[in-house]
């Protein structure tokens, strides 16, 4: 179910985002609506693709794995499935309240209360479900994707929790006001934003690419002794470094500069779990050419390896001061969020689907097509950015000869009509290769209904011959 | 200790994995809060000039948040030579004190706003907001024709100061509050931070000014622009030393 909504809400959240990327573009797009102007659907693309697909994924694949790695069935499959319904309404709700103006102002937790306390309540009953199911586990060693969805459910309950800590209005009105302001509202956000990243699209997607990746590859986890490290290391580090994101604002300096060093050194986790995967992908590179799903998680891990190693390198105070506020921090994102959380969860998906409905995949080739669709809109999609964030930074800070600013705002915003066409061109081949992998999936599981249906023939017309 | 009895416990995983996870935000949040300089002093003869938002500012703020301006405007300059000559002196942590939840925003598709009050006249506020592109050509803001068709909506305007008053907000409930807050800010703001005249306060402002232009009915716009019109200027940087901000820092 979980995996269904997943493709869902991947299809719904990115053209989301292909709309507004063409909004900004072409201004027209915004039709003169309230509910479809970019401020409102920006919220709705953010939060559909990240809690819807990628919430919607790491629900499916953590009761998948922690059921396949503990050989136990969830601890209570009706509690399971009020997470299930307590998360698709959550999100739901959240993206038809944005569209009518109900928003926290807060990036990333923009829901406003009452869904506030449904996620909540949500959280804790997953938490309940999935600890409980480990608790029963048949075998006595908790295997490490685990160790990283137990990490990212608990760092996302104190996140969430924390993070939304606010005064309703009153009891009917959904409009609320933050606890905290200014400067200390500010860290808390960026503490929050950061590792909604970090845990949500980080933590737990090395949990979904330790199953996934030793099980595809037929090989076992290269080091285990690395992932140890690596894990403790990266639950530690990753929650100090949410102030990069407020270098040179009025944060006192000492907290920007503790969050510089921490994302400087977040490199080395963030790398030994690429290099843990990676090399546990090498010895199989020949299934590189035969097996899609293979190409799916080593570009993914590419990807992860690439955008770990940018993150800590925005994170300095001089590169940020040219990369803040423009378009790289939006390119570095999506080389996070699409080439590696979504690649990831395609690959696992891939390898999952078939064996949940017990059947094939509909199509390998389409599996084929969908695979070279997104790496290309990505590759088209970042390279844009990064035009266009590293030209708008350096035409901001330029001066002319006497040494007034060479550039107005508003030409700088013209220069990036150009490199925001491209993205949005780049953001419709992810699109479409989402949009393919929707039909495959839709058609895999109406073949596996044909399937079971004819064996349930076949066998019904054996025991009537008996 | 061997790792082996970790991985053998969930219990064991989940207390370490909290703890773990607690310590950067308690070393970075926390000391915000006590360490004095956070937020600078900015007073003026003994009056704090950076006030809480009267009732009708208020509200454009929440319609500055409910059609998401902070997702492509800042509100917080940064201590660089281009952006001084751009925009001005930089922001100050007091300046954004009042402000549940801050809107010092991330991505700058529209320029920096946290000092725009008072740049442009409120005619100029009203046409840009209508309609962008007939002032700036190249803009690729939306239309925002509906701020001046919807009718301000400020019957709770008292529930929300009263909320923000609860959340550390000096908007006075009794009269105590009241002239502790003439002490503060002098009578004039005072006045405006009375809950028990919230409604009064909020139409008086609009039929004073009349930020949008329109005098039978107070508009969203009215509020709007009033907010904008107010943003960055409560800080008087020709009354304060040269240095004296730096020494917050």
């Amino acid at each position: 179910m979980f995996t269904v909504m997943a493709v869902i809400w991947g299809v719904l959240g990115m053209f989301a985002g292909v709309y507004i990327a063409m909004e900004l573009t072409w201004p027209i797009f915004n039709f003169d609506t309230p509910a479809i102007t970019f401020g409102r659907l920006r919220p709705v693309h953010t939060t559909l693709v990240i809690f819807g697909f990628g919430g919607s994924a790491l629900f499916a694949t953590s009761y998948y794995v922690v059921q396949r790695t503990c050989q136990v069935r969830l601890s209570s499959d009706f509690l399971a499935s009020v997470t299930f319904w307590g998360w698709q309404i959550s999100v739901a709700l959240a993206a038809i309240s944005y569209m009518a103006g109900y928003t926290q102002a807060r990036e990333y937790a923009e829901m406003v209360w009452p869904i506030d306390i449904l996620i909540a309540v949500t959280w804790v009953t997953y938490l309940y479900v999935f600890v409980h199911t480990l608790i029963r586990r048949s075998q006595p060693h908790i295997y490490v994707a685990n160790w990283f969805f137990v990490a990212f459910i608990l760092a996302t309950a104190v996140l969430h929790i924390f993070n939304n800590m606010e005064v309703p209005v009153s009891v009917f009105s959904l409009k609320s006001y933050s606890l905290h302001a200014g400067v200390q509202d500010a860290m808390t956000q960026w503490w929050y934003g950061h590792n909604a990243v970090g845990f949500f699209l980080t933590a737990a997607f090395l949990g979904m690419m330790y199953y996934f990746v030793p099980k595809q590859a037929g090989r076992p986890v290269y080091s285990y002794r690395l992932s140890i490290i690596h894990f403790w290391a990266l639950v530690f580090l990753y929650m100090w470094v949410g102030a990069h994101h407020l270098h040179w604002t009025a944060l006192p300096d000492w907290t920007s500069t503790l969050a510089a060093t921490f994302s400087i050194l977040l490199l080395l986790p963030s790398w030994g779990g690429m290099i843990n995967g990676i090399m546990t992908l090498s010895g199989a590179w020949d299934k590189l050419r035969s097996d899609p799903v293979i190409r799916f998680l080593i570009v993914a891990l590419s990807f992860y390896g690439m955008s770990t190693f940018e993150g800590p390198l925005m994170s300095l105070k001089s590169v940020n001061a040219l990369s803040h506020y423009t378009d790289w921090t939006i390119g570095h994102v999506h080389s996070g969020a699409l080439g590696w959380v979504a690649m990831v969860t395609f690959g696992s998906f891939y390898h999952l689907i078939p064996r949940l409905w017990e059947t094939k995949m509909y199509s390998d080739r389409l599996i084929f097509l969908h695979f070279w669709l997104a790496t290309i809109g990505i590759v088209v999609y970042i390279s844009a950015m990064w035009i266009a964030g590293v030209g708008q930074g350096l035409m901001l800070r330029a001066f002319d000869e006497y040494g007034n600013l060479a550039y107005t705002f508003i030409e700088t915003v013209e220069f990036l009509k150009n490199p925001y066409a491209v993205r949005a061109f780049g953001g419709m081949f992810f699109l479409a290769g989402m949009i393919i992998m929707a039909y495959n999936v839709f058609m895999t599981i109406r073949q596996s209904r044909v399937e079971r249906a004819t064996l349930e023939a076949k066998l019904a017309a054996k025991l009537a011959n008996v | 200790m061997k790792h082996e009895k970790i991985e053998t416990h969930a219990g064991l995983l989940i207390v370490l994995t909290l703890i773990v996870i607690s310590i950067g935000g308690l070393v970075e949040i926390v000391p915000l809060y006590f360490i004095d300089s956070t937020v600078e002093e900015v007073k003026v003869s003994g009056i704090e000039t950076v006030r809480p938002y009267t009732p009708l500012e208020l509200r454009g703020r929440d319609l500055y948040q409910r059609e998401g301006c902070y997702l492509c405007h800042s509100q917080m300059i940064r201590p660089f030579r281009d952006e001084k000559l751009r925009y001005g002196h930089y922001s100050l942590a007091a300046e954004s004190k009042y402000d549940h939840p801050f809107q010092w925003g991330s991505k700058r598709t529209g320029p920096d706003l946290a000092r725009v009050g008072k740049k442009y006249s409120n005619e100029w506020h009203v046409q840009h907001l209508i309609a962008p592109r007939s002032v700036v050509k190249e803009s690729i803001m939306p239309n925002y024709r509906w701020l001046i068709e919807t009718p301000l909506q400020f019957n709770d305007i008292a529930d929300r100061m009263r909320a923000l008053r609860l959340v550390g907000v000096p908007y006075s409930a009794t009269q105590e509050e009241y002239e502790d807050n003439v002490k503060r800010f002098g009578e004039e703001v005072a006045k405006q931070l009375d809950i028990t005249e919230a409604k009064n306060n909020l139409i008086q402002e609009a039929i004073s000014h009349n930020y949008d232009g329109i005098t039978a009915e107070i508009t969203e716009m009215e509020a709007l622009v009033a907010y904008l019109q107010v943003l960055g200027t409560m800080v008087d940087f020709k009354q304060f030393e040269d240095g004296y901000f730096s020494t917050f820092r």
